[in-house]
């Protein structure tokens, strides 16, 4: 559909360009014909639809890299269209679909079964994220040529850690000449293995096994250092200590082509969140303490984590209404994401421009995806955002199929207030 | 008197001196009434006791079996640890299936940690953990007390060795909750691998050796070491660790010389503790046994009772 539309008064928060000003966003076609300062006395085209964005602030579109969705095999939890309705609330117009579907997305048919779904139902922008090795078994490579070519915009094993070196310094050197992102989880095989939460004082009064920092960061090393040896470009999906921020931080000044995400959980909650064994908070990596997500906030504040994702991890009563080791990991997160990094910047803890692009720009850069910014002639994806008002995340508001939020009946300070997939108006309030 | 105010026992965590002195104080009633010849009553005539117990346990399930029938309750068994569905599924369905036959009290055992705590707020009725996982196991902890408090008067300031796999132990983790707030001293005795994280920071001082950590104990505790444990997985060997963590005769001079020998049950002769010290003369195995139905006694008298009371007021 063509059509005209200016959103004005806003304030313009632009990572991309380092921009922060007030001014109007003109759409036609579908991009941004004109935006800041310079647009807002343009005056509006002849039938173009105007916004008075007055006390709001428009920001690119949120770039979710981390999405498990249950289409297909388990569409009772979540489908690609109702993730990306989810997604739309939320203010995020682009994600990656992670692979661990059944079956598992490691073949041209399946990548393109996931392209087409979200072509005919969602109203948002979704790249399918291939497995990095055939049934995400961690022992033969995918075609990831073909796959890439088929539109996978990354490989992952999803929620499996690669446990085998050798698997995966042929797999990085191979995917190296393709340029593809190899994203993935760390966590080793048998140290902590079986462990349910955060190992320290409150797993031991709990009586959970522990899960302690050092599987996450053993193995991170490890991939690091082939990362290093491949000189492939190695992202680490989802840290959970400051630890691993730093391992990070230090494989790149040793010119490594490494860059890390946390999910929003490990960075607004911790371990006493879990209280008497409230399976909605059982993770995988864990929660950890508060000192560590203080240390995971300033790493992500100085830009030594990279991105921050959602972790959408859709799961129903019969996976979650369990006692606490039984149950499964994973909470939904791309309705609340930005409302809960918001806690960020209220807390004067993340510039704000900082968590935009944590959350759209460089996950954008990072998977080379078209998106993440607001440079006139970008497709318009955008989300207009109300940084001060005050909600509750009540269990009725939330679109997404499953409702395994760890912020049930939580209180938040700001939110997408009109999100916007190349001009379209996808959501808004009221 | 003291009220006790809580619906479930699900933990000795949350309990105050109060309330579990006054549950001692009940169970020194019980164990008269386990002593008369004419041993039941009719406190709680009419009341309905489901055992659901998704662990095997003679000892424990008896325990409460008895209890319940001494104080006229009616008691049904519920052995569910060799069904083939998942344990999870299991635990809620069945819950709401006995929930729909209205029982009074739900005695649970489980494999998981917070699986009464679960089950608790699913059901409409009292629920008594018998054991969940390697969380909390109050009924043993509050046997423990009343076995030593008989035999010292007394549980404040008395030093209190807890010997072995403390790490899997819901035995241990009561025992240190419930000593600590009768104002006893815990002690732990274990090699490293036997302790969760964080110990010195769960109120009870670590040791490494029977020697040190027995030296003028009034009460020694021994715990169980489970075979699959004892073969290189966290201790090297049998042999090993009786060498070192054993409860012989040799290690027990460190101690009080009244000091009593406890163990909760089922022991392994020469595993932890040597025969001769299991039935020596300062051993409290058996004394365990009979306060165990007296404590069990006495918390369903005081939850269902107090509760009904409750709900007549």
């Amino acid at each position: 559909m063509t059509r005209t539309a200016v959103l004005k008064n806003l304030r313009i928060l632009d990572p991309s360009r380092n921009l922060d000003e007030k001014g109007s966003i003109v759409i036609e076609n579908g991009r941004i014909a004109a935006i800041g300062a310079s647009a807002q006395n343009q005056g509006a085209p002849e039938g173009a639809e105007v916004v008075d964005g007055r006390g709001m602030i428009a920001a690119p579109g949120l770039v979710d890299a981390r999405v498990f969705v249950g289409e297909p095999g388990a569409e009772h939890r979540e489908t690609i269209e109702s993730a990306s309705r989810a997604a739309a609330a939320g203010g995020v117009t682009t994600f990656i679909t992670m692979p661990d579907t059944d079956p598992v997305i490691d073949d041209i048919a399946l990548v393109e079964f996931v392209l087409k779904n979200a072509r005919d139902k969602a109203i948002v922008n979704i790249h399918p994220a291939a497995a990095l090795t055939k049934g995400l078994a961690g022992e033969e490579m995918t075609e990831f040529g073909l796959l890439q070519a088929a539109g996978a915009v990354a490989f992952t094993n999803g929620r499996n850690p690669m446990h085998n070196a050798q698997v995966l310094r042929r797999a990085m050197t191979y995917a190296r000449e393709f340029g593809s992102v190899i994203s993935l989880e760390t966590r080793d095989k048998y140290l902590g293995a079986g462990g349910v939460m955060n190992e320290g004082l409150l797993a031991s009064w709990l009586g959970l096994s522990g899960s302690p920092r050092e599987a996450e960061l053993i193995p991170l090393e490890r991939d690091l250092r082939i990362a290093g040896l491949t000189r492939g470009k190695y992202h680490a999906a989802q840290i959970s200590v400051p630890e691993s921020a730093e391992a990070v931080k230090i494989a790149r000044e040793r010119g490594a082509n490494v860059t890390c995400g946390a999910s929003i959980n490990h960075l607004t909650l911790n371990e006493n969140d879990i209280g008497e064994y409230r399976t909605f908070f059982k993770l995988s990596p864990p929660l950890r303490s508060e000192d560590d997500r203080k240390a995971m906030v300033d790493a992500l504040a100085r830009g030594e984590i990279d991105i921050i994702v959602s972790s959408h991890d859709p799961q129903d009563v019969d996976t979650k209404r369990l006692p606490f080791a039984d149950a499964a990991d994973g909470a939904i997160g791309l309705e609340t994401m930005l409302a809960a990094a918001l806690r960020l910047h209220h807390s004067g803890e993340v510039p704000l421009i900082r968590l935009i692009d944590a959350l759209s720009t460089r996950p954008a850069k990072i998977f080379g995806l078209d998106a993440g910014t607001l440079a006139p002639g970008a497709r318009a994806d955008i989300v207009l955002i109300d940084p001060d008002e005050p909600w509750l995340a009540t269990k009725d508001t939330f679109v997404s199929r499953s409702k395994n939020t760890p912020f049930e009946d939580a209180r938040f300070t700001g939110r997408a207030v009109s999100t916007y997939v190349a001009g379209e108006r996808v959501h808004s309030l009221g | 008197m003291h009220f006790f105010p809580h619906r479930h026992l699900l933990g000795i965590k949350g309990l105050t001196e109060q309330d579990i002195t006054l549950l001692l104080d009940r169970a020194d009633e019980a164990v008269k009434i386990s002593r008369q010849r004419e041993k039941k009553t009719s406190t709680l005539r009419g009341l309905t006791q489901i055992n659901l117990f998704f662990e095997a346990s003679t000892r424990t399930q008896s325990s409460f079996e008895l209890a319940g029938k001494r104080l006229g309750a009616d008691v049904m068994n519920m052995s569910v640890g060799n069904s083939s569905v998942k344990k999870g599924e299991t635990l809620i369905d069945t819950a709401m299936t006995l929930n729909a036959m209205h029982p009074d009290v739900l005695v649970v055992r489980h494999s998981s940690a917070g699986a009464a705590a679960l089950l608790a707020q699913k059901v409409s009725c009292s629920v008594v953990n018998a054991g969940d996982g390697q969380h909390e196991h109050p009924t043993q902890a509050l046997l423990d007390a009343l076995t030593i408090r008989r035999a010292k008067g007394k549980l404040s300031r008395i030093i209190v060795a807890i010997c072995g796999d403390v790490l899997h132990s819901r035995v241990a983790r009561s025992n240190i909750l419930l000593l600590n707030a009768m104002g006893a001293r815990v002690r732990v005795v274990a090699p490293a691998t036997l302790l969760p994280s964080g110990i010195a920071d769960m109120g009870a001082e670590v040791y490494h050796s029977m020697e040190e950590g027995l030296k003028d104990a009034d009460v020694v505790m021994m715990l169980r070491l489970q075979r699959e444990r004892m073969s290189g997985a966290f201790v090297p060997s049998v042999r090993e660790y009786f060498h070192y963590y054993g409860l012989d005769a040799e290690k027990l001079k460190a101690a009080k010389e009244d000091a009593l020998v406890m163990h909760p049950g089922p022991m392994n002769r020469g595993v932890e503790i040597a025969s001769e010290i299991a039935d020596g003369p300062q051993s409290v195995i058996e004394q365990q046994v009979e306060m165990g139905v007296a404590v069990r006694m006495a918390v369903m008298e005081t939850l269902l009772v107090s509760q009904n009371q409750g709900g007549r007021a």
